[in-house]
């Protein structure tokens, strides 16, 4: 398989439970990569805490595996002083929109080109199983074992809200349609946000009755629909999927090498 | 666009985790989980190398070789 | 002809032109009194050699920024005060863990909380030593006058490329805001210690957590030709995760003993008449400034008084300074905070009754007359 050249072999077979989503998300991130023919040397991923963050030990790119929630600092360092490497940052839902919340709207703010990458199982499952942003009201969990009161984000608005300039949803049912949005949101030049559904049938699937990893993917397959799709006007609780947003905007890096030209012109 | 012709189910035991995506969306029903919960091509003659499983499985367990 | 290489600035500013000597290339910071002179001036002054400047939206990400940055092969620094490296704690245990190279400046301010952001304190010395969780080891310099600004400055980005490890330098607010003359050393004049390169070829297996038999640990700037991982967790020479004992108890052996078997190379410190002092004082940054002035006004009136100015504080020369003291009278601390580095010093000199703290807690700076009033209170002579 050729996806195998991108990995690190040697610590296979991976740590997540049988048919948790992060391995389908690595495999279509792996397909994505391998699509677009980028050097192993060009790639930087940097991944945050908790079960999607491992992600970064299974790829043979440089990968750093950094601090709960603050992934996207460390990847605006990494890119801002290299800004020909390609920034991937995997996240969890904690991760991303807890603990790391402020980091993601300010990166989605500067518009720095990486791709965040939120990995939503909808719970914390490297702590076994706690409700997060993402879980939604009346979901259960360890830590909501009366039902959860909290509202979830919508992450593709509060992406869209902060200033992302390409903004995309798919599932680990849709294999297909997530690589091909990796792709797109990889050779995007500005900030990418894909949110990935991805059942963790060990905590969120137990606890909320939903079945078997392959339930949980029938779900996203009933309960999904194409972007500004009609079925989605009948039915509203339908969960958009597709591409959201995808335009061109002033990139970071490229903004601050003006600076540095205008402030090494001003001097001599 | 000819059809592909299938080559071999080639399944890392090791890696296979019997999680039954595979199993479940496999459009023909030719794969099953042996009695070690590992995913075997029981029904290889059926396999239209759609590559389903080879795509969604969470441990790059399975691979869909074609001529 | 006005000479080009006197400045009369402020210690802010004296530490910004330490860090463009060294060879900074990246900064990210937040606003924080009374550091933020450090953020504006670096964000005016470094477009203007082709480095960086990022304001990121608080100080964790100012510290994930530089540690990404680092990892790249930049010389990196960011500044703050209290409050700011407080939230910073987390991630200087991940560039510890991963010995990662890079300066953190720390302009303290009254604590705790807010406290008393404009006035002075020295109050961050045990959280400079202690502030992230677990065993590690920590270098923290500090300076009194601004042409020591420069040279801590300096010496900062040379331990911390030496031993692939962050550096603190803990200054105060009135060191950070007072001007002063600064004569600027010319390139080349200040030794300086590049980033170690890994020398092993393309292809070739790069272990980037196997230290060479000096120690030193040669660094692959991320982009290069290795790929490699980088976590916070217990790794192997390959950087990969492990919770072997046998690797769990070498890897923080060796994140403590480099540091640990090298004090006194790390050690940074002046004496002033020790040699046959009767009555030492000990301090350090801004407070070093009013113990000399005593020293100097109490000697030439017969008074055997020494100074002993540290600049190193972590890792604290206990030797050196029980050795400097072993025939004083009295050993008086002189220092704005309720007795941190008073605690160093009893712990490292024979017959600890002998040492005294003279200090100032109210955010006022610590003036000769304060110290030669406790002074005589400690010599027993009373107001």
């Amino acid at each position: 398989m050729a996806i195998k050249g991108y990995i690190r072999e040697r610590f296979f077979p991976h740590i997540w439970c049988p048919g948790c989503g992060h391995g389908i998300v690595l495999n279509s991130l792996l397909r994505a990569i391998e699509k677009l023919g980028m050097s192993k040397n060009e790639i930087v991923v940097v991944s945050g805490i908790g079960c999607s963050s491992r992600i970064s030990g299974y790829v043979d790119f440089h990968t750093l595996h950094t601090i709960h929630g603050r992934a996207l600092a460390f990847a605006t360092g990494v890119k801002m002083s290299r800004p020909e490497l390609n920034l991937i940052v995997p996240m969890g839902d904690g991760d991303a929109l807890a603990i790391g919340g402020n980091h993601f709207i300010h990166s989605a703010r500067r518009n720095i080109d990486m791709t965040a990458i939120v990995m939503n199982n909808r719970i914390y499952g490297m702590t076994g199983g706690q409700y997060s942003p993402l879980s939604g009201y009346g979901t259960l969990a360890t830590t909501a074992p009366y039902t959860n009161i909290d509202y979830a984000f919508d992450t593709v608005e509060l992406a869209k809200a902060a200033g992302a300039s390409f903004v995309a949803r798919s599932t680990t049912y849709h294999v297909q349609q997530l690589t091909k949005i990796l792709k797109q949101a990889i050779l995007h030049e500005g900030f990418s946000v894909v949110e990935v559904l991805s059942q963790c049938p060990t905590y969120f699937g137990r606890k909320n009755r939903k079945g078997t990893a392959a339930d949980m993917m029938e779900f996203y397959k009933d309960n999904t629909t194409p972007v500004g799709s009609k079925a989605k006007k009948e039915n509203p609780d339908l969960i958009e999927r597709g591409v959201f947003v995808e335009k061109e905007m002033l990139e970071y890096c490229r903004e601050y090498e003006k600076i540095i030209e205008r402030a090494m012109k001003g001097r001599s | 666009m000819a059809k592909p012709k299938l080559k071999a189910h080639v399944i890392d035991r090791e890696w296979c985790k019997g999680c039954g995506i595979c199993v479940h969306f496999c459009p023909k029903d030719v794969l099953e989980l042996d009695e070690e919960d590992k995913v075997i091509a029981a029904r290889r003659e059926d396999c239209i190398c759609c590559k389903m499983c080879e795509l969604r499985c969470p441990d790059l367990a399975i691979e869909i070789e074609t001529e | 002809m006005k000479n080009q290489n006197i400045k009369f600035i402020q210690g802010n500013e004296a530490c910004v032109e330490g860090a463009l000597y060294a060879g900074l290339d990246f900064f990210a910071g937040y606003p924080i009194t009374p550091s933020t002179e450090i953020a504006e001036l670096l964000s005016y002054r470094l477009p203007q050699k082709g480095g960086k400047f990022i304001q990121m939206e608080d100080e964790i990400a100012s510290m994930g920024a530089i540690i990404g940055a680092s990892l790249t092969g930049s010389k990196v620094m960011t500044a703050t005060s209290g409050p700011g490296f407080s939230l910073m704690q987390e991630a200087l245990g991940y560039a510890i863990m991963t010995e990662i190279p890079c300066v953190i400046v720390n302009v303290q301010r009254g604590g705790p909380s807010t406290g008393i952001p404009t006035h002075v304190s020295q109050g961050d010395v045990y959280q400079a030593r202690w502030g992230t969780h677990g065993d590690h080891a920590i270098v923290t310099i500090t300076a009194s006058n601004h042409q020591d600004v420069f040279q801590t400055t300096v010496d900062a980005f040379n331990i911390s490329e030496t031993y692939r490890t962050p550096v603190i330098l803990l200054y105060d607010e009135v060191i950070g805001h007072m001007r002063e003359q600064l004569v600027l050393p010319k390139q080349g004049e200040l030794p300086l210690v590049e980033r170690l390169r890994t020398s092993v070829r393309e292809g070739v297996n790069y272990h980037p957590y196997l230290p060479r038999e000096d120690g030193r640990l040669p660094m692959s700037d991320f982009g290069g030709v290795h790929r490699y991982n980088v976590t916070g967790l217990f790794h192997d020479m390959w950087g990969f995760p492990s919770d072997n004992p046998e690797v769990v108890h070498d890897l923080i052996r060796h994140l403590v003993d480099k540091i640990r078997n090298n004090v006194n190379q790390i050690a940074r410190f002046k004496e002033y008449y020790l040699e046959d002092a009767k009555c030492i004082l000990i301090s350090y940054g801004s407070s070093a400034r009013s113990a000399r002035h005593v020293v100097e006004y109490l000697r030439p009136r017969g008074e055997k008084l020494g100074l002993l100015e540290l600049q190193t504080l972590w890792p604290f020369p206990h030797d050196i300074v029980n050795e400097k003291c072993v025939n004083a009278k009295h050993v008086v601390v002189v220092e704005m905070n309720m007795g941190q580095i008073l605690r160093e010093v009893k712990r490292a000199v024979e017959r600890p009754e002998r040492v005294f703290i003279a200090n100032r807690i109210d955010g006022v700076f610590i003036t000769p007359k304060d110290i030669r009033d406790i002074l005589r209170v400690i010599q027993g002579k009373g107001v």
